[in-house]
């Protein structure tokens, strides 16, 4: 009986990591979409990064989204 | 397909029942927080996850090329063999579907491998240490990991997002979790048609019809994926209903984080070559999301309940296949007889699952009252008494166990002649 501790170990540590990091930017992503002009100040820039900011979140969980089904796939 | 026997033509019709129950069984998997969170309606969600389990069963083509991971030894294995371990997962699917207990529907099929090839060649056909390595340990280590991520992920999450208002995200948070449910949708249809394919194949080889080593035919992937598509789009909502409002109350944030540690915990796990029952994961994933909360709760009586029907799930499944490979030797009249047990057993659970439906338009509404008493008595009906392993080996004292499951589920009884 021998328990692959290093196979669990990395299951452990990818699985939090990918969990939180994708948690996270997606949560950045919805914040920054919900910022409205009327609460930004009047400036364009300061609605405009956030929401660039935002797709650029939603891209990368996106990636990760197709770098999973690339998984189930191969 | 010109020599199927009989015995392999009811031995693939058992393995496609085993592969629709697990369906409906796991259904709760991908989609139980998605529901309650309201990111997608009953129906729509079950559709999109039935239809993602028949893609996923086409997607992978590499052969399951072992159904029990080197648990038991599959080159004596007979199809005998294979039918008394797919009766003893069958009606312990069926049973926990009918308490609303998420169990992992692969163990339930190991347990059933383990009972029949002991009861078929002895403990020698078994190998223990890969139970702990693949059964006991993943069993753990599963609800660790996933709850684990889940609760950083929604402790993150609702510390980011601390000053929006809520109802402006929530749609992002449920377009989210829809994505992440698919994924495990997918991920399911790959895994679990799969090992129903496997189990075919392995019947297939046993009986004749196909040299070692071959791949499924298509007919046998395609049966195998539309059965588990059925399965999933039945839904088996007593277990979505557990999973979803049961065990904690989620809101879109933590739906999200639930499913995403879900969806990261499976295909990290099958990818790095450690393997983690999905069903684990994912109640693991809802219980950590559910503390991620302030002031969030995890209903421990229900995961109690929940832990120990993961830890029956091997005996029970085993014990009901030992007996039933035990019947099934006798030769062909006790094939016949295990059919109709496993038919009267079946239909005996699905009488007494009428008495309380629970369905896609009622599966939100949480009504705890009733649950302790048919629990109590199902989980005290399923537990082997301590000297059940061996008892099994002699036929009177298996006269006795199978009428005491019979008791556990009364309608058995008359519908078993009826059902002759």
């Amino acid at each position: 009986m021998k328990i692959d501790w290093v196979a669990l170990g990395s299951v452990f540590g990818v699985s939090l990591v990918a969990t939180v990091a994708l948690v996270g930017l997606f949560t950045l992503g919805i914040i920054g979409l919900s910022k409205q002009p009327s609460t930004a100040g009047g400036s364009t820039a300061s609605v405009t990064l956030p929401r660039v900011g935002a797709y650029a979140c939603f891209a990368l969980c996106l990636a990760a989204v197709s770098f999973g089904i690339y998984l189930i796939v191969t | 397909m010109e020599h199927i026997t009989l015995l392999l033509a009811i031995v693939i019709v058992t393995a496609l029942v085993f592969d629709f129950t697990n369906g409906f069984h796991d259904t709760a998997n991908a989609m139980a927080t998605t529901i309650s969170t309201g990111a997608m309606k009953p129906k729509a969600a079950v559709a999109m996850s039935a239809v993602l389990n028949l893609v996923g069963a086409f997607l992978s083509v590499e052969v399951a090329k072992t159904i029990s991971s080197g648990i038991v030894n599959e080159s004596g294995i007979t199809p005998e063999v294979i039918f008394a371990a797919l009766v003893g997962a069958i009606l312990w699917n069926l049973l926990t579907w009918l308490i609303g207990l998420p169990s992992s529907s692969s163990h339930a099929l190991m347990g059933g491998l383990i009972g029949a090839t002991i009861a078929s060649v002895g403990t020698s056909g078994v190998n223990g240490g890969t139970i702990v390595t693949k059964v006991l340990i993943p069993a753990i280590a599963a609800p660790l990991v996933a709850g684990l991520a889940a609760y950083l992920a929604s402790r993150l999450t609702y510390r980011i997002g601390r000053n929006t208002d809520p109802k402006s995200t929530a749609k992002g948070y449920r377009a989210g979790q829809i994505a992440s449910a698919g994924l495990v949708s997918l991920a399911h249809g790959t895994n679990d048609a799969q090992k129903t394919m496997g189990v075919i194949t392995l019947a297939l080889v046993a009986g004749g019809v196909l040299v070692p080593g071959s791949n499924p035919p298509m007919w046998v992937i395609a049966s195998a994926g539309i059965a588990i598509a059925l399965g999933t789009y039945l839904g088996g909502w007593r277990i979505i209903r557990t999973m979803g409002k049961g065990l904690t109350d989620l809101q879109p944030q933590q739906g999200f984080a639930a499913q995403t540690s879900a969806a990261s915990v499976i295909l990290a796990s099958s990818n790095l070559g450690f393997s983690l029952s999905t069903t684990h994961s994912c109640s693991g994933a809802v219980m950590g999301a559910g503390l991620g909360r302030k002031g969030g709760v995890v209903r421990w009586s229900t995961a109690t309940r929940m832990f120990v029907a993961w830890g029956l799930t091997l005996p029970a499944a085993g014990l009901v296949a030992a007996g039933s490979e035990y019947v099934t030797k006798q030769g062909d009249w006790g094939v016949a007889a295990v059919a109709v047990f496993l038919i009267a057993s079946s239909t005996a659970i699905w009488f007494i699952s009428r008495r309380q439906v629970v369905d896609h338009n009622n599966v939100n509404d949480v009504s705890d009252g009733d649950e302790p008493g048919v629990v109590t008595t199902a989980i005290a009906a399923v537990t082997p008494p301590p000297a059940g392993v061996s008892m099994s080996h002699s036929l009177d004292d298996l006269k006795t166990t199978i009428p005491a499951r019979n008791a556990a589920t009364p309608e058995a009884g008359p519908a078993s002649p009826a059902a002759v």
